[in-house]
């Protein structure tokens, strides 16, 4: 089984979701990220996601867009990011890392070689936003042959038609955009995530975990009631940036995701 | 390397040219991409959308365009070459369409494409402006609102153009991020699109992004071969030995090519910028200067560095300053169909400022970096051969460039 497999499997034990908590990799500079990571595990993120910059982030809204370019402007290279995942891994052993990003920096060097670093540096799974299923041959064998979970992600535009090509070679967890558009803007109204989730369900075991626009607390707990996991992303992203990357500047808020994402099934049904 | 029969049968039905194209897009947009592949296939069966189009071509952008032999640049390169050199040099001229280029050719047909769709929304990226003129136009003429994205920094240097965009009725929303130029622009239209999927329809500018839009940019551009074909045989009673195209993203090189590429005896070359020259790191050739990559929506040729982040594109002239180039380019080659080479900004200044007084037609800057091409091989061919030069674009819209350049004051 997979760190996220494992995981997930816990916390359904546990009937709570996970907090799946983003930072984008080298910012404000690659030296920075180390300690981000550790505060984000102390803090009680379940899952942690590792953006890898790029000069293009397309799927991506202001925050996120403004960490890349930080990233990239202090110099942090591709063995970077595998350097910091790697020391991650050897402080927590038992925290899945997932790397998000897109797919040129990602196959640069070819998708053996990448999947092999990935299993080198302890990284358990992959986004990949600008691979989808209809591409699936030029990433997913390659991570597949190693072991690493390729997460997909599925939108409001991905109707039950299409669903399963999209779940076709997917493992880890199910990403659902909870909103057409770009990270950290607006958010979905919950009875249509609730909506969402029931119909992904209907058409997969894998632990879904929705994101997209998810800033606050309350946010974070009326989703974690009806999904397996909870993204924020932009909302630590702009946190440690009015800090200049000094992570005690965001450990009250992944706190306090992590604290209602935790306690929101509490009380809510035997 | 087994080449299939025709060379025009590209791309697959996964919208691969061989390794290159494909549909690299976020999954919000991919049933959008489909559902566009859907009704193109559908337009393409409909003999009612091709009257349209072509009704629409002959009397709002005024086609055919003329093929036009140009005898003072012919006279001139003979001039300066050995007896019994320099080729007879055809100019298919796009620059007299209406808005100045060939761009308004896959506008019209997009636009077609998205009142099938019942689209209420357009919206483009543009560099120099010329495109986004051309999308304007258009939605101006099927009132259609329309924004148009386009780089902070190419807003500043082409206000000329961003003032006929607002004329023409659209929104021109300055692109800041990155280096607030092209590929920028680009970004931004693709999360405006990721965002208003339901009812916005994107006109993309050039022959890349995810299939289909290669192909039908191309199937849009290549009446302009179409028409170089017959009109050459009605001339000279024979098809060219030479066709020539700038290259940025490539639309006007491959609806020239296209037509021909079955032709054994119709050599072809494409045109990179070269800018600063390709032993600087200031130019856009994709194909000569960079590495097979993934970018806004297609695999293909990219300007990048090791760790696959893309790198800034130089070209004196905005319509080829791009990182990447369409995957059919790349495809064609990697089978070596068509040759591409390099011409520098000062090249095409000589070449733009010779067609200017041996011509009397101000062409683009673009369509002066394929003049510059002609002018480089016209030593080495018989005076019996025969060139077709896609003049692609007129060039008032470059005389501040021009003049700058120049180091004149207007």
């Amino acid at each position: 089984m997979s760190r996220l497999a494992i995981t997930f499997a816990r916390l359904r034990t546990e009937n709570r979701a996970a907090l799946v908590a983003f930072v984008t990799a080298g910012d404000p500079s690659p030296a920075h990220t180390p300690a981000i990571l550790d505060m984000i595990a102390e803090a009680g993120a379940d899952v942690i996601e590792l953006g890898m910059p790029f000069t293009d982030p397309m799927a991506d809204g202001p925050a996120i867009q403004e960490a890349n370019i930080r990233a990239l402007g202090a110099g942090t290279k591709t063995a970077d990011v595998l350097a910091i995942a790697k020391g991650f891994r050897a402080k927590h052993p038992d925290v899945p890392l997932v790397l998000m990003g897109y797919a040129n920096p990602m196959l640069i060097r070819g998708a053996s070689w990448f999947a092999q670093a990935l299993e080198d540096a302890g990284i358990d799974g992959v986004i990949c936003v600008d691979v989808p299923a209809e591409e699936d041959a030029v990433l997913g064998p390659a991570l597949r042959e190693k072991g690493v979970d390729l997460v997909r992600l599925a939108t409001p535009t991905t109707d039950a038609a299409r669903l399963p090509a999209v779940l076709e070679g997917a493992s880890g967890f199910l990403y659902y955009v909870s909103v057409a558009g770009i990270t950290g803007l607006q958010q979905a109204a919950t009875d249509s995530i609730e909506a969402a989730v029931a119909k992904l369900r209907a058409g997969t075991d894998l632990p879904i975990a929705v994101g997209f626009g998810v800033r606050t607390p309350e946010q974070a707990a009326a989703i974690a009631r009806v999904a397996d996991g909870v993204v924020v992303g932009s909302a630590i992203v702009d946190a440690l940036a009015k800090a200049s990357g000094d992570p005690e500047a965001a450990r009250a808020l992944v706190s306090q995701l992590a604290d209602a994402v935790r306690t929101a099934r509490v009380g809510a049904e035997a | 390397m087994t080449l299939p029969n025709s060379l025009r049968a590209q791309p697959d039905p996964q919208g691969h040219f061989g390794e290159f194209g494909g549909r690299y897009v976020a999954e919000t947009l991919m049933p959008l991409i489909l559902d566009l592949e859907r009704e193109y296939r559908a337009a393409q069966a409909d003999d009612g959308f091709k009257a349209e189009l072509d009704g629409l071509l002959k009397h709002f952008v005024g086609r055919p365009s003329p093929l036009y032999y140009a005898e003072g640049i012919t006279k001139a390169l003979r001039k300066d070459a050995p007896a019994g050199k320099g080729p007879k040099i055809y100019f298919k001229r796009e620059d007299l369409n209406h808005t100045g280029a060939h761009k308004i050719n896959n506008c019209i047909g997009q636009i077609l494409l998205a009142l099938r769709m019942g689209k209420t929304r357009i919206i483009a990226e543009t560099g120099a402006g010329q495109h986004g003129v051309a999308t304007a136009t258009v939605a101006a003429r099927f009132g259609l609102p329309c924004t148009i994205f386009m780089g902070a920094v190419d807003v500043a240097r082409q206000q000329p153009n961003v003032f006929r965009m607002k004329l023409l009725g659209a929104e021109v929303r300055p692109v800041t991020s990155g280096a607030q130029t092209l590929k920028d622009a680009m970004n931004e239209a693709l999360r405006d699109w990721v965002a208003n999927v339901h009812d916005t329809f994107y006109i993309i500018g050039t022959a890349a992004g995810p299939h289909p839009y290669p192909e039908l940019v191309r199937d849009f551009q290549s009446v302009i071969g179409i028409e170089a074909k017959a009109q050459i045989l009605e001339a000279e009673g024979r098809l060219p030995d030479l066709l020539v195209a700038a290259v940025g993203g490539g639309s006007n090189a491959i609806g020239l090519f296209h037509p021909f590429l079955d032709e054994e005896g119709v050599a072809m070359l494409g045109i990179e910028a070269a800018g600063h020259g390709m032993d600087t790191d200031k130019h856009a050739a994709s194909l000569n200067g960079g590495q097979p990559g993934i970018l806004h929506g297609n695999r293909t040729y990219l300007l990048q560095d090791e760790d696959g982040q893309i790198t800034e594109a130089h070209s004196i002239s905005a319509g080829l300053d791009y990182p990447g180039i369409g995957p059919e380019h790349s495809w064609l080659h990697e089978i070596g169909r068509v040759k591409y080479e390099g011409i520098t900004d000062r090249e095409a200044m000589d070449a733009f400022q010779l067609c200017c007084r041996a011509e009397g037609i101000i062409p683009a800057l673009e369509s002066a970096h394929a003049i510059a091409g002609i002018v480089r091989k016209a030593r080495d061919m018989d005076e019996n051969q025969i060139v077709v030069l896609n003049l692609s674009g007129r060039g008032d819209k470059d005389i501040f460039t021009v003049a700058d350049e120049m180091g004149v004051k207007i």
